[in-house]
């Protein structure tokens, strides 16, 4: 069960980061053609085509149908700024090869952070164990997939200097102070990511990716009357240095002082049922937690979804259309490859009102006889790939805002959201609203705040009555957790009406 | 890596960062072994081992500070490591209050063990862990007619850490944790709720290894038929497993950073009566093999036993080395330890019986808690009460409030505390909450 760790320091290792000497037997080992890319990453991570045969064999060697090595090198760096300066910085380097193997829909798994040939031996025979049979496994012919390109970038985040990026970061401060009197204390955080994996699996397939990430944002913090508020702006892209501007500054202080200043005047509503107008944007956590993660193919594939037998059956207006997509161009949930070397797709989760797709990793397409729909994602190479969401949006109804909102006598207008979470199960779902307003006979009127709403999935995409024409993607820093694992996502909307939530509030 | 690899390693990497540079450096040494199996039906579902390793630095270069990690721990990359984490702490502005702690204030040693770690570790029969867990579902499978899913597993891990700064503390700990959990779906209607049971424990020996599956289908059918009520203003019973959901908030509002960065509603509280006068909870690191004990917190500062809150007055905040040189005030520590409240003297079915109509909270769903005012709104589910007895399930329900005037309103502290944590909660009664519904 344990791999003898004792020579770890003591190992003189030939190479430094930047510095790549290559195996002997890589050059003798004539059989594959493999492009300039694939070899890049293959030098990345210290293998070769050989290595990884190797590794695969003795993943399959009891009997595995199926298995497959991730590996993964992911370097994060953060800046902070507290006080009106900018005085920390953080760092951490994560580096290693995660090896699964498959017996049906039984999972063996094992990791290593050191990549030798005999620490991914070792690995590999501690998952190998899902599997108790001996067998002899002929290695497949590599074929080598090109990953899609949903992530151009020029100035990669490794080559940026702290140097370069502490002056954004600093001006979001003096940005925000200089907007509003009231502001106390603002808290702002530039945290970029690099990420380069190489997959290889027993049917020979071989891919890649580099997956850049920006997280850049504000919390501003303001007095007033001896009341104290705070909200917060901030982006996240898979984009490079050069989507750093001036007036990204500026369009992130303005938000995080206008949410700020909000919630001073807000109050809470009334408690109970009430219609709910979801705004266009953020508004997407809604489908999300009442429908996503009820999409999600493990779930059903146990029964344990209350959309189990719903598969092809009418469950919201026909005008109703959601999508699952990692495809978006540099969008935080994009992939161009999922962490099961799958093709990533624009799945419709809903089409015309009728459930089209689960959302699916390499199990449950297999068990539910469907092509992979590219949503396999772990959150590292310590992790087992799960059924994952990437960015979900609905797309535009035929309805306007304007109609919407005129139609409601007295709800809720919601549009600003810190966390939500879903009963699997059950199908109730909630979202957390940071701040909205209150409908009054066809008008939005008071600002509210802080309140939580809950729903129930199946009834809520009854419920869906109107979809406006202003569909938007909310670019914000969503995480998603799920079994222990965070991955990042988006979500988008149109304008929405659902006919009845339950809204936290006073009695 | 044994113990003596990690601080000869950690004094290597400390050095060479003080010969590079830095003024003040401190570095810790993680190594972690885990492993879980999953079962369903009849199977092994899945089975994960891990081995895990860490170095994380702490840099004071010229006034500046900046924190690092990385699993890569060969000494020729270690060194580009730590070079270039230097020459970017350079380009941050200086922070006068960024400071090493006061090595008075650090454990010097000589405390007793607190008993934390498994040394027969390595001495149990894995098959014997794996059938644990297909016992636990054995409990569940063909009790009832309406399970739709079955699963369980079995975890283990083990955990070791050094730590050395550069003036002058030196400390390691070590842990072991064992687990069982059972998660049981059935079928009601057109819902499938599900529940699940678990325990942990340090040692081996002491982890409860029957009735897991068992709990987990009772919870689970008792849920069937879930409604949700109509809005109104009630005592709310909340079971020792989740109240720390509602204790938490407190806690990070007690939190050096929340105080000095305006982002609690406990500011200029210290030695107020801020909640209920029943509220009376100790921070104790010294429980004997307790979840949170330890000798010395992450800076190395040691430990204290300290009261948190006495008779609803607030008595302590938990501030740092940084946020106390910030706020002027004496560091106690970052972090809580055990909490340990003072207990009442009815159970969870005594708190049940006084109540007329009420709704006993068994989980919740969602929900946020604002830092700066104390404004909360969960999602919650749970029982409704009627005359002392549990009469219905509920759920997709609300409640909406203000920290400080619920924990202003606690009815009566129950005797059940939870052990499965280093929050020993018990379950609590709260009166007049806010119920959205129907």
């Amino acid at each position: 069960m344990r791999t003898n760790r004792r020579n770890f320091i003591k190992t003189t290792g030939v190479t430094a980061a930047g510095c790549i000497l290559l195996p002997p037997f890589l050059q003798s080992f004539q059989n594959v053609q493999i492009s300039g890319n694939v070899k890049n990453y293959l030098d990345h991570f210290e293998v070769s085509a050989e290595m990884l045969q190797k590794v695969i064999a003795a993943a399959m060697s009891k009997g595995g149908d199926y298995a497959d090595l991730f590996f993964e090198h992911k370097k994060s760096n953060s800046l902070g700024l507290e006080d009106g300066k900018v005085n920390r910085a953080f760092s951490n380097i994560g580096f290693g090869v995660g090896i699964r193997v498959l017996k049906g829909d039984q999972t063996g798994f094992a990791y290593s952070e050191t990549i030798t040939l005999d620490a991914m031996l070792n690995a590999a025979k501690m998952a190998a164990n899902i599997a108790n049979s001996s067998s002899s496994f002929a290695p497949a012919e590599i074929n080598e997939k090109v990953p899609a390109s949903y992530y151009n970038i020029s100035r990669k985040w490794e080559e940026v200097s702290v140097e370069d990026k502490v002056p954004f970061v600093q001006k979001i401060n003096d940005k925000v102070f200089s907007l509003d009197e009231k502001v106390i204390k603002v808290n702002a955080f530039m945290s970029d990511e690099t990420s380069y994996m190489l997959f290889y699996n027993s049917e020979g397939r071989l891919t890649y990716d580099y997956r850049p990430m920006i997280n850049f944002g504000a919390v501003c913090i303001m007095q007033k009357d001896g009341k104290i508020e705070n909200a917060y702006a901030a982006r996240s892209f898979r984009k490079g240095f050069e989507w750093l501007t001036e007036n990204l500054v500026d369009e992130l202080a303005h938000e995080a002082v206008d949410r700020t200043n909000l919630l001073f005047e807000a109050t809470k509503p009334k408690a109970g049922e009430m219609p709910v107008v979801m705004g266009a944007g953020g508004s997407g956590i809604l489908l999300h937690e009442a429908i996503g993660h009820t999409f999600e193919a493990d779930f059903n594939r146990k029964g344990t979804s209350i959309f189990s037998d719903k598969m092809g059956k009418k469950v919201a207006e026909s005008f109703v259309n959601i999508i699952d997509d990692g495809t978006l161009e540099n969008n935080r949930g994009s992939i161009n490859v999922d962490d099961e070397g799958n093709t990533v797709q624009k799945t419709y989760l809903v089409k015309d009102g009728m459930l089209n797709s689960y959302i699916h990793d390499r199990i449950s397409s297999k068990y539910y006889g469907v092509e992979p729909t590219g949503n396999g994602r772990r959150e590292s190479f310590r992790n087992i790939p799960l059924p994952r969401m990437r960015a979900t949006y609905m797309e535009t109804g035929p309805h306007s805002k304007d109609d919407i909102i005129s139609n409601v006598d007295y709800g809720v207008y919601v549009d600003n959201f810190s966390n939500g979470e879903v009963k699997i199960g059950a199908g109730d779902f909630t979202f957390f609203v940071k701040s909205g307003c209150l409908i009054e006979k066809g008008k939005l009127t008071q600002p509210i705040k802080d309140i939580n709403i809950i729903g129930n999935g199946p009834q809520v995409l009854a419920d869906i009555t109107m979809v406006a024409n202003d569909y938007l993607i909310d670019n914000g820093t969503w995480t998603c957790g799920k079994g222990g694992q965070s991955v990042p996502v988006t979500c988008g909307l149109p304008t929405v009406l659902v006919k009845k939530l339950t809204v936290g509030g006073s009695v | 890596m044994t113990k003596q690899e990690k601080y000869d390693l950690a004094k290597w990497a400390m050095n060479h960062a003080l010969e590079n540079g830095a003024q003040h450096a401190s570095v810790s040494i993680s190594n972690s072994r885990s492993s879980s199996v999953e079962v369903r039906e009849e199977k092994i579902d899945k089975l994960e081992q891990a081995i895990q390793s860490n170095l994380s630095i702490r840099l004071f270069v010229d006034n500046r500070y900046s924190a690092h990690s990385t699993n890569r721990l060969k000494k020729e990359e270690l060194v580009r490591f730590i070079e270039e984490a230097i020459a970017g702490t350079r380009y941050l502005s200086e922070d006068e209050f960024r400071t090493m702690p006061n090595p008075e204030l650090y454990y010097k040693g000589g405390g007793q063990d607190l008993n934390t770690l498994d040394k027969s570790f390595d001495n149990h029969d894995p098959q014997e862990k794996i059938n644990l867990a297909f016992e636990a579902e054995k409990e569940v499978l063909g009790k009832d007619d309406r399970i739709i899913s079955v699963s369980a597993s079995y975890y283990d891990g083990l955990n070791e850490r050094v730590m050395v700064t550069s003036n002058g503390f030196e400390g390691d700990t070590s842990n072991s944790y064992y687990g069982l959990n059972a998660q049981v779906s059935v079928k009601g209607g057109d819902a499938r709720p599900e529940s699940h049971w678990s325990e942990s424990a340090i040692f081996y020996n002491e982890l409860k290894k029957k009735d897991i599956g068992q709990k987990a289908l009772e919870r689970a059918l008792q849920k069937i038929g879930q409604k949700k009520l109509e809005s109104g203003k009630m005592p709310m019973i909340v079971e020792n497993r989740t109240v720390s959901r509602l204790f938490g908030p407190l806690i990070s509002a007690m939190n050096g950073s929340a105080i000095q960065q305006k982002n609690s509603f406990l500011i200029d509280k210290l030695g107020e009566k801020v909640f209920s006068e029943k509220l009376s909870v100790m921070d104790d690191p010294f429980i004997m093999s307790g979840r949170g004990s330890r000798l010395f917190d992450s800076e190395g500062l040691a430990t204290k036993k300290r009261p948190v809150f006495e008779n609803g007055v607030l008595k302590n905040y938990f501030i740092d080395t940084y946020y106390g040189k910030k706020l002027e005030m004496e560091p106690t520590s970052g972090s809580n330890t055990n909490l340990v409240f003072k207990l009442g003297d009815k159970n969870l079915d005594g708190l049940v019986a006084t109540v007329d109509r009420g709704i006993l909270v068994t989980g919740f769903n969602g929900g946020n808690s604002n830092g700066s005012t104390g404004d909360f709104s969960y999602g919650i589910e749970g029982f409704l009460i009627e005359k002392g007895k549990i009469v219905q399930p509920v759920s997709e329900m609300n409640i909406t409030g203000n920290m400080q005037e619920l924990w202003s309103n606690i009815g009566e502290v129950g005797n059940d505390v939870n052990e499965n944590s280093s929050w020993l909660t018990p379950s609590i009664l709260f009166e007049g909450v806010d119920f959205s519904g129907a």
